[in-house]
């Protein structure tokens, strides 16, 4: 049988990309020697994975792509980095009570990780069961994840620059892609190396607090661990209780990092050329920025009110201005953007506020930002659109375009952000009801609450979600097939669905 | 003057027959039947053949003309006319373009394709209308600066607010200036404490939201405000540019279109106009979408005979001012006398225009008013002109000749004078003259 | 001038009052039956004074010279939906009796009745008399005529709602020349939905002489009045659930056929079964609706706390979720006892709806399926990109603005949906009541898609009665809007709608 794709060119691509792979596993390498932990673990991962590389890119070893071919590259990119970073977590916990040493759960977290999901099945947080190094390598899966591998293979691989604006459109989250330079390459570079600074930066930033005083519990190693998973949206953490293990002043730093995180990183680059105004008039900003104020006032009044139990981690908030707007805008800034820190155990609020913040995991960050979720852009489009709508409906004759900052968004554009928006939903509920089935099936009873936020959380990068998996809860307790439905959900929800599913559809229809 | 006309369709007919009385006239037309016609008809020169080409040029002796008018019916074969004739001599060139993307580009860069004066004459029609439709308590309407600036005069009547204020009072605009006030046929130049009388005329400079602000002073009741309907029917170019304009001032007018995809990119191109794709003779629809209660309608559908059903349709209607636009010169009474309220014809608009061009000298731009007591004059300041560099309160001090600076363009930005203001070359200043210091002015410049 | 009104609102509200003054013909049977069984007849008269009053004082308003244009449509559809809903509330205030005399509740009644949602506040049924009890059914038999009514002829006009596609639909080239005049199309429509509900009494009244003594005259025309209307309220309080399973079984087919397009309905009479039979429309509706019911039966087989017996087993799911699909509302066990499973199936079922041009409430089959084949011509065109595909259904191309219509319908629907569900529980919560989130997600689905019964204690057994007074008045506007497909009542908030 045809199957109408020249996988062969892919798969070879994929083999240049997977020898680059085994570079990264130095980082958690290096901290085994610095903690004189065990080595091996990573040696001999490097070892598969660079094997594994040499071995696939024979495949074939000048590869051209075309449409078809980047979809499936980028579908299997993403898919081939998440099982091959599973390999640490397989070998550091053979023969241990490590949750992750069964190889459904080690491609759990490491989807959960790779895609900046932060939903974690790892039962016990804590440096006394796993090693730093290992930690440290979950930490880099979401800082590698958050930009985008693919972009990342573009900035440094010429053989994939090729096809870059091909690629970047399959992987970049939001509905378009902006090509900031005339070279893809550099353009690529460009927001990996905004992104690296500003990762560099939060580490700075935690670790100098630690160094003032201000945050006993951020040594080095945590302030590191942090910048990987902040800037990506991502939400591991080292700590089982999260960013709330650590000082206030330290959540203060975290909240406008994740803030960040969420707005359209080409908006930066224009901002270091100099052109402020251009983020300052771009509609999505305006409209993430003003979300996010009016969002977290709401919560903090709500908080302030009471609807968090009366001793929190973190601080009382009922009656207490400050503790109340910083949880809530940790809170928000965390599930909006799809980061899924948490400073509170949010599990553990009113049916008011966990609504709330049910709400506003629909939205979503910025497209271009690292966060998952719908993207705001969408919402934008689609609230237009659904205007023009009801006028049109009132006035048959009137010809109306729908604006963005002045810009008239194309037709068929909008027809695709119904289409993936509704999408979406419609996977998201379908999701929600297996799980809920599936777990009914081996004798677990889900409140509804927490079969929709598995769902949403995943499909929508976020990680934590209501109930049992609460920020400081884990997906440990599911059954393997809703495990492996969660992990196809965080796949997909990364690629915004087309690319995987059209690979899908193409696989079958081969016109 | 030596001055060749290159195209004798009706635009360039018109202009050649305004000329011919006082000018040495050579009218090129491809057509012979027409050029053997026009010889005829007027007295002028006239020559059959390509005016693109150069020795069609050469024998209308553009080497020595002073003034070259490319006014034929095709963009491109009027700016190679004028490009050529820049090959031959150093002749003043203005070309009649329909194409605000040319227009665009001269503006951009003046001198381009060796056109020295570019006529657009859709735009020209469509600033017609708007000026019609935004300002009809003033007498006289002018614009300078390639639109940048209005000067307008209005007649102060018994009911106007405006009445018994003093001109600092009534000035509530920052870029605009009162050059002068008539009073029983004699002129005042006008200072802050001039008293403003029912029965006089105001003349006034600055751009053009403001003069529309004053207007609205003037006469609240009958100039438009931004609530009124205005409904542009026909999305022609004139009409684009027409809802494009009345946009600029803050209207939100109404399109109709019949054409899909044309009423897709108007609407497109159009942010704050609501255009509709349908047909405008349709009654029903006419009803539907209460065109009736419109406050002016233009038609500038490309039929005449479509502009005048609809017009009329419109009158019937009820709505209070028509507005259409008539391609045959020799409909325009026709359409006046059955009561359309004013019809337009685009190739009297251009050919106004460019005539209005020949009579200068110095000056770019004039208006003449109120029988020639005084003059507005745009000049465009150049290096070693006496008034550039310095201050116009000193210049003021200067001289004897009586005059008022109304505005001044700087880079394609409107700059409100002030005593302390500095002239530079470049500037184009607009400004108010008695007609006896008229020569004392341009001399300085 | 930005404050003129440019609506001919006088011909809208001159049309309401043309409605208003037909509305004491249905109230006469009520009316009737109350002086058959020696009731008061009070509610029904003040009802009908009321009703040829203000039907006369909105006709005094009307302005011949107006005409009726697409915005004095939906001006009329909104007021008529509404006013005829506050006008049956009448005799339910007037008799004073029960949960209902109570003005919101009256309405909330009336409104669920007319919408043909089939949600109650009733609590104890057996107080109330037969003729106020007939009264809902009747007034639930006329919101599913309305509703063919508008479906048909009115919003295939306005190019609304799912009504614009009944032409792809219906494989003809318009709707409206079935026959030549409207009126007489519309003629055809009313004269299926009488024969079918007349159809339905004698069934029902023989089964009922055969096997069940409870299913006298009076409770086959009640019953008759609501199953094809697929609204669902019932005189009894176990609903159909009160009757031998043989008339439970009898029940199922004239809910499939009341959410069937009438339009391909009246073709399968006059001889071209065919359209209806190969109507991909179709095939989505009955194959969502077997799709469910097996899986129902199969979770309530497994389940070891139900024991229906196999019989029992199949005819309590298909029962169930043909009642929820066809969005009836009738219920033949009470479902709130399954398995989360089997209701999160029913849950499903609600948003799925039934077949454009029929009485059925909800998003209905059509958008999903123009939904589901756009989808995957955006995956197609990811791969190739430069593909052209028209979205076909049944063979006929859908035009491209009326996809975009679709996604915008499907996703303002979802939108308001989850909204109206965070405002049940803040407003529970606000008022003391405690409602968990799948009741309130199911309570928010019922009401806004026109269903009826919901989960927990607003299930097919239970009441919304339970409800805080607000939440219940947000359900009334939910399901006015709803029913009337959401955007004759959103364009009326629009400042354009009225000025421009």
């Amino acid at each position: 049988m045809s199957w109408g794709v020249n996988w062969k060119a892919s798969v070879g691509l994929l083999g240049v990309g997977i020898k680059y792979l085994a570079v990264t596993l130095l980082v958690p390498l290096i901290v085994a020697l610095a903690y004189g932990e065990d080595i091996w673990v990573f040696l001999v991962s490097m070892a598969l994975v660079a094997a594994l590389g040499f071995a696939v890119e024979r495949v074939d070893p000048d590869p051209d792509l075309g449409p078809r071919e980047a979809l499936l590259f980028v579908s299997l990119a993403w898919l081939a980095a998440a099982v091959l970073g599973t390999i640490p977590y397989m070998l550091a916990g053979y023969g241990t009570a490590s949750t992750v040493a069964h190889p459904v759960n080690a491609l759990f977290e490491s989807m959960s990780g790779f895609t900046t999901t932060g939903a974690t099945v790892l039962g016990n947080i804590s440096t006394d069961q796993h090693s730093h190094a290992l930690l440290m390598w979950r930490q880099l899966t979401q800082w590698l994840g958050g930009m985008g591998i693919i972009v990342l293979m573009i900035a440094i691989l010429p053989e994939v620059a090729v096809n870059g604006a091909q690629l970047m459109d399959s992987e970049a989250p939001g509905p378009e892609l902006q090509k900031l330079t005339p070279k893809i390459a550099e353009t690529a570079r460009a927001l990996w190396l905004i992104y690296f600074g500003f990762t560099v930066l939060l580490a700075a930033l935690l670790y100098s607090l630690h160094l003032l005083g201000m945050a006993p519990n951020m040594d080095l190693y945590n302030a590191v661990a942090h910048g990987f998973s902040t800037l990506p949206t991502g939400g591991f953490s080292p700590q089982a209780d999260s960013i709330g293990y650590f000082s206030a002043a330290v959540q203060w730093v975290v909240i406008p990092f994740m803030v960040v995180a969420g707005v359209n990183f080409a908006l930066f680059w224009h901002v270091l050329r100099g052109e402020a105004e251009v983020m300052l008039e771009n509609a999505e900003f305006r409209v993430y920025a003003g979300a996010l104020a009016v969002i977290t006032a709401v919560l903090a009044i709500l908080l302030f009110r009471g609807a968090a139990p009366p001793i929190e981690l973190g601080g009382t908030t009922q009656g207490v201005a400050g503790n109340s707007v910083r949880q809530a805008a940790f809170q928000v800034g965390s599930l909006m953007n799809s980061t899924g820190f948490a400073t509170a155990d949010f599990a553990q609020w009113d049916a008011h506020a966990q609504i709330f913040l049910l709400f506003v995991m629909f939205i979503g960050g910025s497209a271009g930002s690292t966060g998952g979720g719908v993207k705001i852009v969408r919402w934008i489009i689609v609230a237009k659109a659904i205007r023009r709508e009801l006028f049109t409906s009132a006035h048959p004759d009137v010809v109306q375009p729908v604006r963005l900052g002045g810009n008239v968004v194309d037709e068929d554009a909008i027809r695709g952000i119904m289409s993936f928006t509704l999408l979406y939903i419609a996977l998201f509920a379908l999701s929600a009801v297996f799980i809920a089935l599936d777990t009914t099936r081996v004798g677990i009873q889900l409140s509804v609450l927490e079969s929709i936020s598995a769902s949403l959380a995943t499909i929508g990068n976020i990680g934590p979600g209501f109930g049992r998996l609460g920020p400081f809860g884990s997906y440990l307790f599911f059954p393997n097939t809703s495990k492996l439905l969660m992990i196809f959900l965080m796949w997909i929800g990364r690629l915004e669905i087309v690319p995987v599913l059209a690979i899908f559809i193409s696989g079958i229809d081969t016109r | 003057m030596h001055v060749v006309v290159i195209g004798a369709g009706e635009v360039g007919t018109s202009i050649a027959s305004s000329l011919a009385s006082d000018h040495e006239v050579v009218v090129v037309d491809v057509d012979p039947e027409r050029a053997e016609q026009l010889k005829y008809e007027l007295d002028v020169l006239t020559i059959a053949g390509d005016g693109t080409t150069s020795d069609i040029q050469t024998a209308a002796e553009v080497g020595r003309a002073d003034m070259v008018i490319a006014c034929t019916d095709n963009d491109q074969t009027n700016l190679v006319a004028c490009g050529t004739a820049k090959t031959l001599g150093d002749g003043f060139t203005i070309a009649r373009v329909k194409s605000t993307d040319f227009l665009q580009t001269w503006n951009r860069s003046e001198g381009a394709f060796g056109v020295d004066f570019m006529v657009c004459t859709d735009l020209q029609t469509a600033e017609n209308i708007v000026r019609v439709i935004g300002l009809p308590a003033a007498i006289d309407v002018d614009p300078f600066a390639g639109g940048l600036v209005q000067m307008a005069e209005f007649e102060v009547d018994e009911e106007s607010p405006v009445a018994g204020q003093t001109v600092l009072e009534a000035d509530r605009y920052e870029s605009l200036t009162f050059v002068g006030l008539f009073r029983d046929g004699e002129m005042t130049i006008p200072r802050g404490d001039t008293g403003i009388e029912a029965g006089d005329r105001a003349v006034v400079v600055g751009s053009p939201e403001s003069v529309q602000g004053f207007a609205t002073d003037v006469a609240p009741e009958t100039t438009p405000g931004r609530a009124d309907e205005i409904v542009v029917v026909g999305g022609s170019e004139i009409g684009y540019q027409t809802a494009r304009l009345l946009e600029e001032i803050d209207f939100e007018p109404r399109l109709i279109e019949r054409d899909a995809d044309r009423a897709r990119w108007l609407a497109e191109n159009l942010p704050n106009t609501v255009v509709m794709e349908h047909d405008a003779t349709d009654t029903e629809f006419l009803a539907r979408e209460h065109v009736d209660e419109a406050d002016v309608v233009v038609t500038a559908l490309r039929s005449d005979e479509k502009n005048l059903l609809i017009s009329v349709l419109a009158k019937r209607l009820g709505v209070d001012r028509v507005i259409a636009v008539v391609d045959s010169p020799d409909y325009v009474t026709v359409f006046e006398e059955i009561g359309i309220d004013i019809a337009i014809n685009p190739r009297t608009v251009t050919a106004e225009e460019i005539t209005r061009f020949t009579y200068e000298s110095v000056a770019e731009n004039i208006a003449v008013l109120e029988n020639d007591q005084a003059e507005v004059l745009e000049l465009e300041l150049t290096d070693g002109c006496g008034l550039v560099g310095r201050p116009i309160s000193e210049i003021v001090a200067e001289t004897d000749a009586r005059f008022v600076i109304g505005a001044i363009t700087r880079d394609h930005e409107i700059v409100t004078p002030r005593g302390d203001t500095v002239l530079r070359p470049g500037d184009h200043v607009i400004l108010l003259v008695e007609t006896d210091s008229v020569s004392a002015i341009t001399s300085m410049a | 001038m930005s404050t003129t009104i440019r609506v001919g609102w006088r011909a809208s509200v001159g049309l309401t009052g043309d409605v208003l003054a037909a509305l004491p013909v249905p109230l006469a049977l009520p009316l009737l039956i109350a002086l058959y069984y020696g009731e008061s007849p009070l509610p029904f008269l003040a009802a009908i004074a009321v009703s040829l009053a203000l039907g006369a004082a909105f006709r005094s308003v009307q302005d011949p010279e107006q005409n009726l244009g697409p915005r004095e449509a939906f001006l009329a559809v909104a007021m008529i939906w509404f006013l005829v809903a506050a006008v049956g509330a009448i005799p339910f205030t007037v008799a004073g009796v029960g949960t209902v005399a109570h003005p919101v509740n009256a309405m909330f009644e009336a409104m669920s009745g007319l919408t043909t949602t089939g949600a109650t506040v009733l609590r104890d049924f057996s107080l109330h008399s037969r003729s106020i009890m007939m009264w809902r059914q009747v007034i639930q038999w006329l919101g599913g005529l309305g509703i063919l009514i508008l479906a048909t002829a009115v919003l295939s006009e306005l190019g609304v709602g799912g009504a614009q596609l009944m032409e792809t639909e219906s494989q003809t080239e318009d709707v409206n020349k079935l026959t030549p005049k409207i009126s007489q199309t519309a003629q055809l429509i009313w004269g299926i939905y009488f024969g079918l509900t007349g159809l339905a009494v004698v069934v029902y009244f023989l089964l009922g002489l055969a096997v069940d003594p409870q299913m006298g005259l009076y409770n086959a025309v009640a019953h008759a009045f609501t199953s094809v209307a697929t609204a669902g309220f019932s005189p009894e309080p176990l609903s159909v659930g009160a009757f031998h399973p043989l008339i439970q079984w009898a029940v199922v087919p004239f809910m499939v056929i009341g959410s069937t397009s009438f339009v391909l309905i009246y073709f399968a009479i006059n001889g071209e079964p065919m359209r209806l039979l190969k109507n991909e429309e179709f095939h989505f509706y009955l194959g969502a609706m077997a799709t469910l019911a097996t899986i129902v039966a199969v979770g309530l087989f497994l389940d070891p706390n139900t024991t229906f017996g196999a019989e029992g087993t199949v005819r309590h799911a298909v029962f169930n979720v043909v009642s929820i699909v066809t969005t009836t509302g009738y219920a033949s066990t009470d479902y709130v006892q399954w398995a989360p499973a089997a209701k999160h199936m029913l849950f499903m079922g609600m948003f799925i709806g039934g077949m454009v041009g029929s009485t059925t409430c909800s998003i209905k089959s059509l958008r999903w399926l123009v939904a589901m084949k756009s989808f995957k011509r955006n995956l197609f065109t990811a791969v190739h990109p430069e593909a052209v595909r028209p979205v076909r259904i049944s063979g006929k191309t859908v035009d491209e603005d009326a996809i975009r219509d679709i996604y915008a319908y499907l996703l303002l629907s979802l939108v308001i949906f989850f909204l109206l569900a965070i405002v049940i529980v803040v407003d529970a919560e606000r008022a003391d009541a405690r409602v968990d989130e799948f009741e309130a997600l199911g309570a928010a689905a019922t009401t806004f898609l026109n269903i009826g019964p919901a989960f927990g204690d607003a299930g097919p057994y239970g009441t919304f009665a339970t409800f805080p007074m607000t939440t219940r008045a947000v359900m009334i506007v939910l399901m006015w809007v709803g029913r009337i497909e959401i955007v004759p009542v959103l364009v009326l908030l629009t400042k354009t709608f009225w000025t421009s």
